[in-house]
């Protein structure tokens, strides 16, 4: 199980990097996103992997960690997801005014000269 | 009166004046000149009650605690010495207010003058009251700010402005020195308190830290008081309204270097190094700055290398190591300040009834203002030192220090007297110039104005101090005598040296000197009148040595050359290299951190692999591959691609029990792909130029290499998580947050009471940036200029139009009119569905998984998918979104939910939370923090909302910035673009929000 997601994780990170090194700012934001899959499921995976032990309690409970899994970076993730998002969006809107401006959706602003 | 209360009057009152100016109306010249004369008269009041204690050699002090961790605390202490500075501060500071009030003209936003000119006079109060070294150097700096906005008031003005800012770099730079120049001081002593510093004098000139310490405080002193080679700065701050210089350049800002020089005196004076720098500054100072002023044609000109003069002759004083000179130091500043501030306020005069301060223009004024002629003869007769005036006994008191000095440099020494006798002789010149070019010869010719007397009560200020200059003169023991013997007395320490103040010490040399110096100005002035005739600009010999041009020199130098040619070695301006860079060091570091301390296999063993997991993932690598492949030329399938690895990453979630994760997971792919939808319709065609032969082989190199970096990110990333999932995580929080979330968050779903109630303070300021990205978003897109190929109708559209056209039944538009009508359809009927489900997954929340943030999203996706199928204008004919209000809403709901914790005297965010039992509904969650999540939600709703509208209204933009064009014979369609509504041009709105 881990080493699939570890693999997993790997494909996600190697993907996302080649996509950040390219020249179009769209490879870029795709790279980004599959960046943030891969970060997000590595803190997710610090907690542990646990099958079927959702962190919701029984009402009127105190929970522990032997029947729930970690619910910390659980939290972290939900917020960095919709922080990425927010970046992504942030992100598109610069991808499009500076290919208005500038002509080009060349990440350096200017295409390379051949 | 208690000496706290006084202290932080005289200190803050002004600030407080200041901002009550500055609130008044623009033209209320009479209120703020009132106020502010108000705020001078309690300061001058407020010494009067502390005379008694100071003058029976106490010192008045107040301590506030600031950071008593470091031994820094807030102190406030007066002594002679501040005292006599402070009632120059007050006295003159009154006497300019009255005066700025006829002089301002009622043009100007005169408040916002008194304002400055409250907050500078708080500030000098701040360094001359101040008994802690960084404190000083605190309001140091903030009389430099305030000095900055007083001389640039008539910022219309190109020399008001460039001569602000010199004043500013100079003295700025200088007060960092002074800055730098206290911690080391402070170090030195150990304490930065004034008290222990002064009585540490042994100990600071002996430590080998001491001469670095000295060097950075004068840099600081010097600089302030315009001493060679800083003091080119200020004649240029005679670009000021003249009350400004009147009070800067005579009483207060540059006396501020010579007050912290002597108040440093009794510690950092006696040394050679003191007397090398402080004296050999001041006799250049002096001489240059009176040379100079004869051949100043600007009468506020020649009055400001007058003043630097006397600033050198102060700082010469100073730097002799004797403590008669620092007497006579002292009482030169009391008697600069009187003659200097009063000899502007009538350049000043003379400006606002001729229109003109140019000597060579001048002439003659004496029959049209013959009560100020008279003034300004008396005042600079003191300048020049003439018998019977206050300029007199302090000058005698200098040629008999100049006389009497020793030093360990002997050639010094002896051109003293000569140095002294000359500048004196020249000061005697300009004076004259002063005096004889504006006010006698022939009448004037061609003035701006036809010149008369000033209204009284604007020469009511220059009579008060031409009074103290006779009475000084006169009698000196008897009226100045008492405040400059305390002021000396704690200047000093201790020790006050016998002197004696007397117009009249018989036939000595100082006195031969005096008349000396008086023949050869009268002289040398008669013999100049033939080359000043001529109105050169520049005094001869000197013209060269212009430190203002080496200042510019090394501006451009510094702020430009410089920076651009480090910007040019080690900046680019293109992303790639950075990008590279920021990735190749990652890596080595991680790769470093893993060689040098490996940790060694797990303590876990690795579950077993399941296969449907592993065909999920399977799938997910092939679909990241396959966009990294994809994403250059064909970007919708990278698209798709990259929302099936989201999916992949939300069934993980779902499998390893985050059912949370999943749920926003899911929701922020439909929203991120309708977002990245919408923006391929702005990308470019497939652009691919064939290239040469050497740049293929140059971009395979780069694929490889980039390849190559990339196989090392995955492969430690990889390595990595699997490292950290193979040991037995650690408990840290968990343990804490799973057993509170029942019993004191009050909810079920620990992830969501987390979010809400233990850390709900982050969320707080997530959804702050969450707002802040959505407002960015759309600020750059009201500006928004498409590239020109990108602003036509789609292709698909123009080719739906032609066939339109071309069928006889058909009118152009049905097409696109009828285009996925089954499905917009359907999405109708959905929204109200979709936002009930909204409403379940917001509810429920806090004990299911749920919650704001994908309750948002998916209210969000409801609306969304009707802009979609329905097109921007027909659903914003019936659905009018307000994403700015959404936005302001939540943010006011989550922010009141953490300050309504405040009402029950809970901290900051406290949540509460009870369960009611409705009927029919039975037993509700009514927990605090749920008005808190529903905060989130609304601020969700309308950050997604504001981005998404405002990103698929810029089609409508598009075809209305440009007609649309005759169809071009259909092509093959580009990969999709997103549904753009019919090009039929409609008066929608071209803004969006709120009105």
């Amino acid at each position: 199980m881990e080493l699939i997601l570890a693999l997993g994780i790997g494909v996600l990170t190697g993907s996302g990097v080649w996509l950040l090194l390219r020249p179009r700012t769209f490879q870029v934001i795709i790279g980004l996103s599959l960046l943030s899959y891969a970060v997000n499921l590595f803190i997710f995976s610090t907690g542990g992997l646990r099958t079927g032990a959702a962190p919701v309690l029984q009402q009127g409970t105190a929970g522990d960690l032997s029947t729930y899994a970690d619910p910390v970076p659980q939290a972290l993730v939900l917020t960095a997801i919709v922080i990425g998002f927010a970046t992504t969006a942030l992100f598109l809107v610069l991808l499009l005014a500076a290919r208005g401006l500038t002509g080009t959706d060349h990440v350096d602003g200017r295409e390379k000269d051949r | 009166m208690p000496d706290a209360l006084l202290l932080l009057t005289a200190v803050g009152l002004p600030f407080v004046g200041a901002i009550a100016a500055g609130l008044l109306p623009t033209h209320a010249r009479n209120a703020a000149a009132w106020m502010a004369g108000g705020v001078a008269l309690v300061g001058l009041a407020l010494l009067w009650a502390a005379y008694s204690t100071v003058a029976a050699g106490g010192v008045l002090r107040h301590e506030i605690d600031w950071m008593p961790s470091v031994g820094l605390n807030f102190i406030l202490r007066m002594d002679g010495f501040a005292w006599l500075f402070a009632g120059l501060i007050s006295g003159v500071g009154a006497l300019v207010i009255l005066y700025a009030r006829y002089y301002m003209s009622a043009e100007d936003p005169v408040p916002r003058f008194f304002a400055f000119l409250l907050a500078f006079m708080g500030s000098m109060m701040g360094v001359v009251l101040s008994g802690n070294l960084i404190q000083i150097a605190f309001f140091w700096e903030l009389t430099s700010l305030f000095s900055f906005l007083l001389i640039g008031y008539w910022h219309h003005l190109a020399a008001a402005r460039d001569g602000a800012r010199m004043a500013l770099t100079i003295t700025a730079t200088g007060g960092l020195c002074l800055f730098a120049g206290m911690l080391v001081l402070g170090h030195i002593v150990g304490s930065y308190n004034l008290d222990v510093v002064l009585a540490s004098g042994d100990r600071i000139r002996a430590h080998p830290l001491y001469l670095p310490a000295l060097i950075l405080i004068l840099l600081g002193a010097l600089t302030k008081s315009a001493q060679f080679p800083f003091h080119f700065w200020l004649p240029h701050a005679m670009a000021a309204p003249t009350p400004v210089s009147a009070y800067l350049h005579s009483a207060t800002l540059v006396k501020v270097g010579i007050f912290l020089m002597a108040r440093l005196w009794p510690v950092m004076a006696g040394t050679e190094a003191w007397f090398w720098i402080v004296s050999s500054a001041g006799i250049a100072t002096l001489l240059l700055g009176a040379y100079a002023a004869i051949f100043q044609h600007d009468l506020k000109g020649l009055l400001a290398y007058s003043t630097i003069s006397h600033l050198g002759l102060i700082t010469l004083l100073l730097g002799l190591n004797s403590r008669l000179a620092m007497v006579a130091a002292i009482f030169h500043i009391i008697n600069h300040a009187t003659f200097k501030a009063s000899l502007f306020m009538a350049a000043g005069i003379i400006d606002h009834e001729t229109g003109t301060r140019d000597i060579r223009r001048l002439s003659g004024l004496n029959r049209f203002m013959p009560f100020t002629a008279r003034l300004a003869l008396v005042a600079a007769a003191a300048m020049a030192g003439v018998p019977l005036l206050n300029g007199f006994i302090s000058k005698e008191m200098f040629f008999a220090e100049a006389l009497s000095a020793e030093g360990p440099l002997p050639p010094l020494i002896d051109i003293l007297p000569v140095a002294a006798t000359v500048a004196s002789a020249f000061s005697v010149a300009y004076s004259l110039r002063f005096i004889h070019g504006a006010f006698f010869g022939p009448d004037p010719v061609d003035l701006p104005r036809k010149p008369h007397e000033p209204p009284s009560w604007m020469r009511f200020p220059v009579e008060i101090l031409v009074l103290a200059c006779i009475i000084v003169g006169l009698l000196p023991a008897a009226t100045v005598g008492p405040y400059l013997d305390m002021a000396a007395h704690a200047a000093l320490g201790t020790a006050t040296p016998e002197y004696s103040l007397a117009v009249w010490h018989g036939f000595n040399r100082p006195l031969l000197m005096s008349l000396l110096a008086l023949t050869a100005g009268v002289v040398l002035y008669l013999l100049l009148q033939e080359y000043l005739a001529k109105g050169v600009e520049g005094a001869p010999l000197i013209r060269r040595l212009d430190s203002q041009r080496l200042f510019e020199r090394a501006l451009v130098f510094l702020s430009w050359r410089l920076a651009r040619t480090a910007e040019g070695l080690l900046g680019t301006r293109r992303l790639q290299p950075q990008l590279r860079l920021v990735v190749c060091v990652a890596v080595l570091a991680a790769g470093w951190a893993a060689l040098l301390r490996w940790p060694g296999p797990g303590n876990l063993i690795p579950a077993g692999i399941d296969p449907v997991l592993a065909l999920i993932w399977a799938i997910g690598a092939g679909c990241a591959l396959g966009a990294a492949w994809q994403a250059k030329f064909h970007r919708l399938a990278a698209l798709i691609l990259l929302g099936g690895t989201g999916l992949v990453t939300c069934i993980t979630f779902v499998w390893f029990s985050a059912p949370d994760l999943a749920l926003t997971q899911l929701l922020v792919e439909v929203v991120t792909t309708v977002l990245l939808l919408l923006g391929l319709r702005w990308l470019p065609k497939r652009l691919d130029l064939p290239g040469t032969r050497a740049a293929e082989v140059l971009t395979r190199t780069r694929r490889l290499r980039d390849l190559g970096i990339a196989v090392a990110a995955g492969a430690g990333m990889a390595a990595l998580a699997f490292a950290v999932m193979t040991r037995v995580p650690p408990e840290l929080l968990a343990e804490h947050f799973l057993e509170r979330a029942y019993t004191e968050g009050g909810g079920t779903n620990v992830v969501n009471v987390i979010l809400v109630d233990f850390r709900g303070f982050d969320t707080l300021g997530e959804i702050t940036v969450l707002g802040a990205v959505a407002l960015t978003a759309y600020a750059l897109l009201r500006r928004f200029r498409p590239a020109p190929d990108s602003v036509d109708v789609p292709e698909q559209q123009r080719a739906q139009s032609a066939y339109d056209i071309a069928q006889p039944e058909r009118r152009d538009g049905d097409t696109v009119a009828d285009w996925l009508l089954i499905p917009s359809l359907i999405a109708r009927l959905l929204f109200p569905i979709i936002c009930l489900v909204a409403m379940f997954l917001l509810l429920r929340g806090h004990d299911q998984p749920g919650g704001g943030f994908a309750a948002g999203l998916t209210a969000s996706i409801a609306m969304i998918l009707q802009y979609m199928l329905g097109g921007t204008q027909w659903v914003e004919a019936r659905l009018r979104v307000l994403p700015l209000r959404w936005m302001g809403i939540g943010l006011l709901l989550a922010a009141g939910t953490g300050l309504g914790a405040w009402a029950f005297g809970r901290p900051f965010l406290t949540s509460y939370f009870a369960y009611a039992d409705l009927p029919v509904l039975g037993k509700l969650p009514m927990a605090s923090a749920l008005i808190f999540d529903v905060g989130v939600f609304a601020l969700v709703v309308g950050a997604t909302m504001l981005t998404l509208i405002a990103l698929a209204r810029q089609s409508l933009r598009g075809h209305r910035a440009s007609a649309p064009r005759p169809a071009d014979p259909p092509a093959l369609p580009p990969p999709v673009s997103a549904p753009t509504p019919p090009p039929t041009p409609t008066p929608a709105q071209t803004t969006m929000g709120d009105d």
